[in-house]
């Protein structure tokens, strides 16, 4: 198990310094004058002048890269011009909201998906099937946002049973928290629900069909025995790979949900930064949250190659 | 369904295989299902200039809020605009932003993935920033990239590509690597073609297929993550005519006029699941796992 997560961390590397190199070229990739479209078009010559040194660009590039890569390594990501403190530092404030929305969402997702494809699975061509891949269709279909707005007109403006929109952080109110991020994680969740109810129903209908499951129904053992312990165990081996692409999927949809219900996390500040045009906070925010996904994704496989022994990464 | 197929497979061995696909391509429900939908939105969009004769831009104060009827199909905006004005040319533009993501994708996803499965040497070296840049979260980087090079429906397409490529290009890689071991093609070797000539002979053609049902799920990511970014304002600017844009909108106004949302987001959602259910079909029919039980 150490020697997977080892070796994971080592292909990590080159796939983070590309990252780290491609966030370094975006702020320079605007046309014309970097720091210009920075500034504003209400800002003075002397402002730019100013800001250009501040960021560092009146600088030869090969300078600036190495500056860059100094920062990384002291933990100095730059300074948000938006809000006048540290990249990292807003970056830390922000995460954990977005983080516990996509965890609610993943137990969502893993909650209606695993069920659904299990049941579709069991009663294979039935109506159910057929009705939990029609649903598993539609979820997979309906952008995120449209089925928070619809939630919000629904729930929140004509049966007023949650908010429409606002932040509770769950230290102070863990009930209020749970009423304001209920709808949010729900839309978030659907597309991955229906997603995972076609992986799970195909790999429940891949391992019903293997001998052991033959002998084990054979041996006369309760169907129900049959299917949660011997079919269900080996059914979610490959489930545990498709976390990481759904975590990822999460952090990537929650950025419009995020917008959508007024939630203070990465994805807001990520548009709040990209609107204001304060680059260095998008380039910093892009590169943490980036890295966050991979060490996810390392985790996964980590405990991918745990749960099948087979498993074994070159 | 498969195996009623696979019969007719064999006794119509002599047919063109595109012949054989295109036939169980339209005998398969959901295919033909999803073709329907994805049809209505693309006609829509085409027909445009002749099915709308309002300015999907010109205002009329005094027309604001009217609910959908006979007068106004799917009702006005805050600033009594047309809806369906609105809605019929932003299907247009989906349409064609979906349709140059898709292109652009296969030229240089398919240049990508066949340069790296092919050539070892330029592998490692291709798929390392393949893989950068799939680690990124494919809306953040969407939204970087448009907020780099200015809001324009062209950006939009640019940065689209830009998140969508390395996937396109990695399925393309893992056909071609296959293929490149291939005994026919290392008979091709031995009597002497060209690496150009292998790949586009005898390589790509038996790589299309998995592409082709890549292609066809990309066109509905490409129309929703459009719609995303200018729900999120960092796409066309506004007052274009697309459908995140009129949601965006219409969220001030969902109590008095939901319709301003909902028209906009079935459209979206008609989309999406025609080009879910037609990339199913194709995925079905093409699949090579399908071909070999043949």
């Amino acid at each position: 198990m150490v020697g997977v997560a080892f070796r994971r961390l080592l292909s990590a590397i080159p796939v983070l310094l590309i990252v780290s190199l491609i966030t370094f070229g975006l702020m320079r990739l605007i046309p014309g004058d970097p720091a210009a479209a920075i500034a504003g078009v209400s800002a003075t010559p002397a402002q730019i002048e100013q800001l250009r040194r501040d960021l560092g660009l009146d600088q030869p590039l090969h300078l600036q890269l190495l500056d860059y890569y100094r920062g990384l390594a002291r933990g100095d990501l730059g300074r948000s011009l938006l809000l006048g403190k540290g990249v990292f530092a807003a970056t830390m404030e922000r995460l954990p909201v977005t983080i516990g929305l996509s965890l609610f969402a993943l137990a969502f997702t893993l909650l209606i998906g695993i069920a659904s494809g299990i049941v579709a699975a069991l009663r294979q061509n039935s109506w159910v099937d057929q009705a939990a891949m029609m649903f598993a269709m539609i979820g997979i279909s309906v952008p995120n946002f449209f089925l928070g707005l619809l939630m919000i007109i629904l729930f929140a403006v004509h049966l007023g049973w949650l908010p429409s929109g606002g932040y509770v952080p769950f230290g102070e109110d863990p009930v209020g928290w749970l009423r304001s991020m209920t709808m949010p994680a729900f839309s978030l969740a659907l597309l991955q629900a229906g997603l995972l109810a076609r992986i799970t129903r195909s790999s429940m209908l891949e391992v019903l069909r293997q001998d052991y499951i033959r002998t084990a129904k054979a041996k006369g053992l309760p169907h129900r025995k049959v299917v949660l312990k011997h079919a269900l165990s080996n059914a979610l081996i490959p489930i545990v790979t498709v976390v990481g692409i759904i975590v990822s999927l999460l952090l990537s949809g929650a950025v419009v949900t995020e917008a959508l219900f007024s939630i203070p996390g990465m994805g807001q500040l990520l548009t709040q930064a990209v609107l204001s045009r304060d680059y260095p906070m998008v380039q910093g925010g892009l590169l943490l949250v980036t890295t966050f996904l991979v060490m996810v994704n390392i985790t996964v496989d980590t405990l991918y190659a745990v749960l099948d022994p087979r498993v074994r990464y070159e | 369904m498969s195996d009623v197929a696979d019969a007719e497979g064999i006794a119509l061995k002599r047919e063109h295989p595109a012949r054989t696909a295109l036939r169980r391509l339209f005998r398969h429900r959901l295919f033909v299902t999803g073709l329907f939908l994805f049809a209505i939105v693309a006609g829509i969009g085409a027909a445009a200039p002749w099915i709308t004769d309002i300015d999907p831009q010109r205002l009329s104060m005094r027309n604001k809020f009217l609910p959908p009827g006979e007068a106004w199909v799917f009702g006005t905006d805050n600033f009594g605009r047309s809806l369906w004005s609105r809605v019929v040319w932003g299907a247009q533009l989906s349409m064609i932003i979906g349709a140059s993501v898709v292109a652009l994708n296969a030229v240089f996803g398919t240049l990508i993935g066949a340069l790296a499965g092919y050539f070892k040497r330029l592998d490692n070296a291709l798929m390392r920033v393949n893989d950068a840049l799939m680690a990124f979260p494919a809306i953040l980087l969407a939204i970087a990239v448009t907020s780099v090079l200015g809001p324009s429906t062209l950006n939009v397409i640019l940065a689209l590509s830009i998140v969508y490529i390395p996937r396109t290009a990695r399925i393309v890689r893992s056909s071609v690597i296959v293929l490149r071991e291939m005994e026919y093609v290392q008979a091709a070797v031995a009597a002497g073609a060209g690496h150009w000539r292998i790949l586009r002979r005898h390589i790509l053609p038996n790589a299309m297929a998995p592409m082709i049902v890549q292609l066809s799920f990309l066109f509905a990511y490409a129309v929703l993550s459009e719609a995303t970014l200018s729900f999120l304002g960092v796409g066309a600017v506004p007052p274009t005519p697309t459908w995140g844009n009129i949601m965006a909108e219409g969220r001030d106004f969902m109590r008095e006029a939901p319709w301003i949302i909902t028209i906009p987001g079935v459209m979206l959602m008609i989309t999406v699941m025609g080009l879910n259910l037609l990339g199913d079909g194709l995925r079905d029919v093409l699949d090579p796992r399908l071909r070999i039980q043949q």
